[in-house]
């Protein structure tokens, strides 16, 4: 259900202020998420005043700088600090991103980070994910076929290998499906974009056979008509792929095997 | 991390009220907007259509009240509402189709919408006004 405000256990308070040492020459204020699940306290926001002098120029620099200098409790998943695990997604400067992607110097003022929208806080910038992969689960992410297996490899044309392309780069960071306001209102019932653009993947795959299965999966209203093309995931995604392209392709086979 | 183990429920990370607007995403929005807007309006053309069976005494409230600065603004507004869910109604037909759905197509059609909606609102506005003039 569309819910503008926070539940009373998730309205975020004022939280402390680290200013910068007094030698620091190129300050930059970061305005960070915090939640304790250790205290009482509700969700607060800490600024920390860090010196670019002796800072990475990502944002996951500065926030491995906080950790390492000034504060150790602050909390958050970080794995290959170059856009390919994926673990480092979070909300920053209003858009999701990777942390490790993103440049401090394209963001104009302060900036602010928090965990990626709409999820169940496990700590500070670290979302509870389980819905996420559960529904990645439900979309039979694996090649599904009746033909017996062939002795070397399954085969594909190179036409057919380059439809993949643009589908399989995901590394399901979630930062689309968290930028999808169908996706907070209905993520109960609704796929979301990262697990509708595997979907399509396979859909798409020349090699798999289960085709119908798959589409008899998907037609639902809320699993994959949820879809507005609201065009947020697109717009967030940090491997530059487009899922809603992906959704919009899923409900044209819809369409046609009607036919 | 088992529930048992967790003394008070996870608050929910912020949404709405952090994402910075995207002009899709407005577009989204406006489109439901004008929706509800279209809904709404209909009564007022109901009235329009019940004070004109009703004869010439109860249409003249009518339209006491359709010359007036607000009976305007909602007829405008109406006017603009209508162009404007039409025209994202053919952007959603363009892009269900898989058509401009790359993200500058995607961005430039939403503009589009929304420009192209105040354009032809005020367009229809100003040509109303001038077949007015030849009329009297």
């Amino acid at each position: 259900m569309v819910q503008l405000t926070l539940p009373k256990n998730s309205r975020i308070v004022e939280g402390k202020h680290y200013p910068a040492s007094r030698s620091a020459n190129r300050v930059r204020r970061i305005l960070v998420y915090r939640y304790d699940p250790d205290s009482s306290e509700n969700p607060r926001i800490d600024r920390y005043d860090i010196d670019l002098d002796s800072c990475g120029p990502m944002v996951l620099d500065a926030l491995i700088a906080i950790k390492n200098e000034i504060d150790q409790t602050l909390t958050f998943r970080r794995s290959c600090r170059e856009g390919v695990c994926g673990s480092c997604a979070m909300n920053i400067d209003g858009s999701n991103t990777l942390a490790c992607t993103k440049s401090i110097f394209d963001i104009k003022g302060d900036i602010k980070i928090y965990p990626l929208p709409h999820l169940e806080v496990v700590k500070d910038l670290v979302p509870d994910l389980t819905h996420f992969y559960a529904q990645y689960a439900e979309i039979k992410p694996w090649l599904d076929t009746e033909t017996p297996r062939p002795e070397g490899e399954w085969k594909q044309s190179r036409e057919d290998r380059a439809k993949l392309d643009g589908l399989y780069e995901c590394i399901l960071c979630a930062c689309c499906s968290t930028s999808c306001p169908s996706y907070w209102w209905n993520s109960d019932r609704y796929l979301g974009p990262a697990a509708l653009i595997q979907a399509y993947r396979w859909l798409a795959d020349s090699r798999d056979e289960a085709t119908g299965g798959r589409l008899d999966d998907l037609e639902d209203p809320f699993r994959l008509y949820r879809c507005h093309t609201i065009m947020n995931c697109a717009q967030a995604c940090p491997k530059g792929l487009n899922p809603a392209k992906a959704i919009a392709k899923i409900k044209s086979m819809m369409l046609e095997r009607q036919i | 991390m088992s529930a048992r183990f967790r003394l008070r429920p996870r608050p929910l990370s912020p949404h709405l009220l952090i994402y910075r607007l995207t002009i899709t995403m407005a577009m989204s929005i406006v489109h439901r907007l004008t929706g509800v807007v279209l809904y709404l309006g209909s009564l007022f053309f109901a009235w329009w259509i019940v004070a004109v069976s009703a004869g010439q005494k109860s249409y003249a409230v009518f339209d006491l009240f359709a010359a007036s600065l607000p009976g305007k603004t909602i007829i405008f507004g109406f006017v603009w509402a209508l162009i404007h869910h039409m025209l994202g109604g053919i952007r959603h037909l363009i892009w269900d189709g898989g058509l401009w759905i790359n993200l500058p197509e995607a961005r430039g059609i939403a503009w589009v919408t929304l420009i192209g909606s105040v354009t032809l609102a005020l367009t229809a506005w100003i040509a109303g006004a001038f077949i007015r003039t030849l009329i009297q």
